[in-house]
């Protein structure tokens, strides 16, 4: 059985236990003065799927994500990846433990090249330490490793004609390649992108769409957080919302986009139609 | 007014003892500011940790030379513990807080009457590097490089000096082209986006900290040998200023780029001096404009007005790079948007992206 074939029988509650977690989050909270940013009684993310994280503006789902991923710290709460807890630990340890995150705004390293961009996130590299750093001999081997794995990821992100180049003077569109590309540079098993398709024109979104499915067909765990209802009813297979910092639903694509609590937060509780466009 | 004599006073400026220590104390503000984009405001505070490092073991405790440099280098490691310990996790406006009253409360203390027995206060310590000098292998004379000469211990302290210049630079070299180095330069550019991809940031800071911390406490080190004095008054916040005046000059992020600018900075510096000093001396400039004891301070005007136009013509520093400079001041604000540019300059830009 696939992990995709495994949701089938998770009922479409708040909360719900997966059959194979890969993060497990209990009752992390984060207050910002006297606003609670988030809420989350309990939330398990399924192995192997892409799960699309959905909300109305200030939901909480970046600060849910900053505080998963190190960037920010939970104010009571605790959280583990694959089995191990992962609360409280720094970014970098997150990482290397193969949690990686994309920002909502990319950020790519401007005056370092589309190469030494992605050179620069492969894990374990010898070079990497003070000392073995000024004897070349002791990294060279492994390095010209890195530099054909990250020609590789460029060649399949179209990115390899801009591999010299400033990553400075990559559009919008390509930054968000990049951005990708260089967090496969981390061989994450667990990938987590905010707004991957934000700023991004229709035929660059059809690109990106196919590397996240890439993703989870090479075995990674994708958690994305999206506000355009087309891409994340096409390619999620579980979607969870959240309003108010709180998780208000969960569940296959289709059960979500037709929850009242859901249509609620979006279109505020008076309303007709959901007004969800129809997925492609 | 002689012009030779001019160009010689500016040549040995320029070759002298004073710009190899000036380089090298660049070439560690340089792993600071140029590659891991550490705003330290307050790097003469290693140069004076290093100096008295040198002065306070020999002159006050008797302890060989070798053993004041390495009090002086092992004192700049530990400034820079405690300076980056608790800043470095902060924005980096913190760490150019603490620096620069660091080395303002060094200067202070080392300057106040209670550490007179240890510091000598105001008056300093001296005679302190005659070992240095005994061991120096060159024979007594005048040393010429056609109109420049130079003593043989200045030719000692040169030798020195300018050798650890290079040693430092190839040390330089060989790191920003390791990945140890590509890390230092990603977190210039954007440390979040570092540490997601698992690098120890703050390790990586702390290390930049320390390794520049003693580049700079070698260049006090080597300021109290040529000088076989210290005084706290040397170490003003504005020899700070010049080191990065002059790593801007020569381009803050390239390994040579401190070394050259020192190099032109001491030689405009001793130009103006020396082409002022001429200059009244034939009757060009009445002394009733300019006296002679207003030499020291123009000259510094006259430098100034040098460095504007080279900045204002090349803002990335003589060996700078200007595509990575034009990233650097679009960097803030709009990364998503290619930047606009002023109307004026357009024109000559984009012909310069078609020659490339």
């Amino acid at each position: 059985m696939t992990p995709r074939e495994a949701l089938a029988g998770v009922a479409a509650v708040p909360g719900a236990a997966k059959p194979d977690p890969h993060l497990v989050v209990d009752a992390v909270r984060r207050d910002f003065g006297g606003m609670r940013a988030v809420d989350v009684e309990h939330l398990e993310v399924q192995r192997g799927v892409i799960t699309g994280l959905i909300g109305p503006n200030g939901a909480g789902k970046t600060t849910l994500f900053n505080v998963l991923t190190g960037f920010d710290r939970a104010d009571s709460g605790h959280w583990a990846f694959d089995g191990r807890n992962a609360s409280g630990l720094p970014a970098h340890r997150l990482a290397r433990r193969g949690m990686v995150r994309t920002f909502q705004l990319t950020r790519v390293l401007s005056r370092l090249t589309v190469l030494e961009n992605m050179k620069l996130a492969a894990v374990g590299q010898r070079g990497e330490r003070f000392g073995p750093a000024l004897l070349r001999p002791l990294w060279s081997a492994q390095e010209a490793r890195v530099e054909r794995h990250a020609d590789e990821l460029l060649t399949r992100f179209r990115l390899a004609a801009k591999r010299d180049d400033y990553a400075g003077y990559l559009s919008g569109g390509q930054r968000k390649l990049l951005e990708m590309a260089r967090a496969l540079m981390v061989d994450p098993a667990l990938v987590l992108l905010d707004e991957p398709m934000a700023g991004v024109n229709p035929a660059l979104r059809q690109d990106l769409l196919g590397h996240i499915t890439d993703l989870r067909d090479a075995g990674r765990t994708v958690l994305f957080v999206e506000h355009d209802m087309d891409v994340v009813m096409t390619i999620s297979d579980w979607v969870v919302c959240m309003a108010e910092g709180r998780i208000i639903a969960e569940g296959p694509p289709a059960a979500v986009a037709g929850n009242r609590a859901v249509i609620d937060a979006y279109l505020g509780s008076r309303h007709d139609e959901p007004e969800f466009r129809e997925g492609r | 007014m002689d012009l030779m004599v001019i160009l010689s006073d500016a040549g040995r400026g320029a070759l002298g003892p004073v710009a190899a220590i000036y380089a090298l104390a660049a070439v560690g503000l340089n792993i600071h500011f140029g590659y891991t984009g550490l705003l330290n405001f307050g790097h003469v505070a290693f140069m004076l940790v290093g100096a008295y490092g040198v002065a306070v073991t020999v002159a006050v405790y008797d302890g060989p030379l070798w053993l004041g440099a390495l009090v002086g280098l092992i004192g700049a490691g530990l400034l820079a513990l405690l300076l980056g310990l608790p800043t470095l996790r902060l924005r980096a406006d913190y760490l150019a807080i603490a620096t620069i009253a660091a080395g303002e409360v060094l200067r202070i203390v080392f300057n106040a009457g209670f550490a007179q027995p240890v510091t000598g206060g105001v008056y300093g310590l001296q005679q302190f590097a005659g070992a240095f000098y005994a061991v120096n292998p060159i024979p007594s004379g005048s040393y010429g490089l056609g109109p420049l000469s130079f003593t043989q211990r200045d030719v000692w302290v040169m030798l020195v000096g300018w050798g650890a210049v290079a040693l430092a630079a190839l040390g330089l070299f060989l790191l920003v082209h390791s990945p140890w180095g590509r890390v230092l330069r990603a977190i210039r550019e954007d440390e979040e986006a570092v540490r997601s991809l698992g690098k120890n940031v703050y390790g990586y800071k702390i290390q930049s900290l320390v390794l520049g911390g003693l580049i700079g406490a070698a260049g006090g080190i080597l300021l109290a040998v040529d000088a076989q004095s210290v005084t706290p008054n040397t170490f003003n916040p504005v020899v700070t200023f010049y080191l990065y005046t002059l790593l801007i000059l020569g381009g803050a992020g390239t390994v040579l780029g401190p070394v050259l600018g020192s190099v032109l900075f001491w030689f405009l510096l001793s130009f103006a001096d020396s082409a002022l000093r001429q200059a009244i001396g034939a009757g060009y400039v009445s002394p009733q404009v300019i006296e002679p004891a207003d030499v020291g301070a123009l000259r510094f005007a006259l430098v100034g007005l040098g460095l504007v136009l080279l900045l204002v013509f090349r803002p990335e520093g003589i060996l700078g790079n200007r595509a990575e400079m034009r990233l650097e001041a679009g960097a803030a604000g709009t990364p998503r948007r290619p930047r606009r540019r002023p109307p004026n300059q357009v024109s000559g830009r984009i012909k310069e992206e078609a020659g490339q």
